[in-house]
């Protein structure tokens, strides 16, 4: 079934333009049209006066979080006072929105029903984010182990005349002997090596 | 084996974070049996969220901030406690140099003097207007600091109406200096290393200092949520003390070098650890490149500067009467008083045979010099503690006050 379209107006505050747009896609998918996407915090005050939004989504990393709310206190800048929006919800939601990295603010009256899809939205959006751009940093990381391993190995061959089965095998075992990881061995011998190569201009 | 009971504080990017991370640091609280985790965040909204939902036990916070949560004037307030203060002191005002060179003009010099700056200000501030140049913006960190209160208590004492001949904004405190360099405001009220990030490069030049404002000021305290510190008082105690041997460690002159390294390291302040020694030794430079010696600039120990005064709480609260961020009552009152825990501070720290102040309030501003007082333990001298314009605040006759600052 689709979700109802809806023509509430939502602003997203989020400095990371990448996560800004996955957020917004979902709600555009989600029947909301009415979307503003902000990247810079610059001229904020100006721009909610413009916009009027009726829910704001802002990323907590976005160290102006106190500047907004100040805002949002100043009743020149708005024309109908605005509060955060997991002050009138449940536990259970303001502790996955706090652990999704993520907070909303509403204007007032807006009955809650009419709000909670989009903060699940952008809490379930800011989730899938996080877990991409973890999965991401795993495989550069992944990546540049194997690298490491190479060197090692690499290094183990020329300096003991070890087969490159032999030196991985050797890697390994230190790896169990001190409870660490392949990866981290190799770090060490990698750096050590470089510590202990003759001068070049030698 | 029994783990250590974990306690995660939250804590924001500035000089008087120096208690909490000396306790983990210096292994002051793993000697208590803590194992305490710190968590840099980046605004302080973070903090009151986190510790609303318990991500956080305790945190470096604002200290009117827990009076605000209890008065419910900020989101997600959960009934929020102060046992202790993180020192005293530790901000300055800074102002652009083209402000600065106008000033200066009007007679402002060099030493910090808040009167003198503020003469000249207020003759800045009368010329903008006549020429109808735009109003001066200055930028606090939070409506609900010492900052703001501070920077207006300055502005008004000197003649400057802070709500109609200035306009005060909210900056984080590490993009105070970028917001100066960059002409979005023209000055700021900040804790330390954020004024020396301005004044030393060139950027900026400190006008006053809020230890000349008000001498032995209140600034950050430890908050916990009521109901965590309820539920484990053994190990909130147990963290107070590791809090206190941290503050004298952290006092010591001696330890300045080793402190400024740390908290320059990257996962606390990241920034020059020269930015850092500025602060800690109270020799700051204006922005003229000489440096000169404040008094008490920020004092982590001596003068009972941990403890948590009713007194403190109650100015804080007159201010924000002042400001009209909340109705006067004898209800609010009590919620305020009642918010710093100056009870559980003499129960944690009794054990450690250091000095503790016998009453939980003084009159602040009272003492012109250095004053011995009543004690508990080793004997303790406060002051002196007065306001630059001679203004005294007396907690029993906080209607008095409140009436007579009304404009």
């Amino acid at each position: 079934m689709a979700a109802q379209p809806t023509t509430l107006s939502i602003l997203i505050i989020d400095e990371n333009r990448l996560r800004a747009s996955v957020i917004e896609a979902g709600l555009r998918d989600a029947g909301y049209t009415n979307l503003t996407v902000v990247h810079d915090v610059a001229g904020i005050a100006r721009r909610i006066e413009d916009i009027a939004p009726d829910v704001i989504v802002i990323s907590l990393e976005n160290p102006n979080r106190d500047m907004l709310e100040s805002i949002f206190q100043l009743s020149r800048a708005v024309q109908r006072p605005i509060a955060m929006f997991v002050d009138r919800s449940d536990q259970a939601a303001i502790e996955a929105a706090v652990e999704a990295g993520v907070s909303a603010y509403v204007v007032d009256g807006l009955k809650r029903e009419r709000v909670k899809p989009i903060l699940d939205m952008a809490i379930s959006r800011f989730n899938a984010f996080s877990r991409m751009t973890r999965e991401l940093q795993e495989a550069r990381s992944e990546l540049e182990n194997r690298k490491l391993i190479d060197r090692a190995k690499g290094i183990l061959m020329a300096t003991r005349g070890l087969s490159e089965a032999d030196a991985y095998a050797l890697l390994r075992k230190t790896a169990m002997n001190q409870n660490r990881k392949i990866s981290e061995i190799a770090e060490s011998l990698v750096t050590a090596s470089g510590l202990l190569a003759p001068p070049e201009d030698e | 084996m029994t783990a250590k009971p974990q306690i995660i504080a939250g804590f924001m990017p500035l000089l008087d974070s120096a208690l909490l991370v000396a306790a983990k640091e210096k292994g002051f609280a793993g000697a208590e049996g803590i194992d305490l985790v710190l968590v840099r965040e980046t605004s302080w909204a973070n903090i009151r969220d986190r510790l609303a939902v318990g991500h956080f036990q305790v945190a470096h916070v604002l200290a009117p901030m827990p009076i605000a949560a209890n008065l419910g004037l900020t989101p997600l307030a959960v009934p929020t406690i102060a046992p202790m203060a993180l020192g005293l002191g530790g901000n300055a005002v800074t102002v652009s140099n083209e402000l600065w060179a106008r000033m200066a003009a009007e007679g402002a010099v060099a030493d910090f003097n808040p009167a003198t700056a503020g003469r000249a200000l207020k003759a800045v501030v009368a010329q903008r207007a006549a020429r109808s140049e735009p109003l001066l913006r200055f930028a606090v960190v939070h409506p609900y600091s010492g900052h703001n209160y501070e920077l207006r208590y300055w502005l008004a004492a000197c003649g400057i109406d802070p709500a109609r001949e200035v306009e005060i904004v909210i900056v984080p405190p590490p993009l105070m200096a970028d917001a100066l360099g960059s002409g979005a405001i023209d000055g700021y009220c900040v804790g330390e290393p954020w004024n020396t990030a301005a004044a030393m490069p060139g950027h900026g030049h400190i006008a006053t200092v809020n230890a000349a404002i008000w001498r032995s000021s209140p600034e950050k305290v430890l908050s916990a949520a009521a109901k965590w510190a309820e539920d484990n008082p053994a190990v909130l105690a147990a963290l107070l003390r590791a809090l206190c041997r941290s503050a004298q460690w952290c006092a010591q002159p001696a330890n300045r070098e080793e402190l400024a390294q740390i908290l320059a390291g990257n996962a606390y302040v990241a920034r020059p650890a020269e930015w850092m020694l500025r602060g800690l030794s109270g020799d700051l430079d204006s922005g003229t490149g000489d440096r000169r010696h404040v008094e008490d600039f920020f004092v982590p120990f001596a003068k009972a500067a941990t403890f948590p005064w009713k007194s403190h709480a109650l100015w804080f609260y007159s201010q924000m009467v002042r400001w009209g961020q909340v109705k006067h009552t004898a209800e609010t009152a009590a919620i305020a008083r009642e918010t710093y825990r100056p009870d559980l501070y003499r129960a944690a720290l009794k054990p450690l045979g250091i000095a503790l102040p016998v009453a939980n309030a003084k009159v602040e501003g009272a003492l012109r010099v250095a004053t011995p007082v009543g004690s508990a333990g080793a004997s303790l001298t406060l002051g002196p503690d007065g306001f630059f314009d001679g203004g005294l605040f007396d907690p029993d006759r906080l209607d008095a006050y409140i009436a007579a600052q009304k404009r």
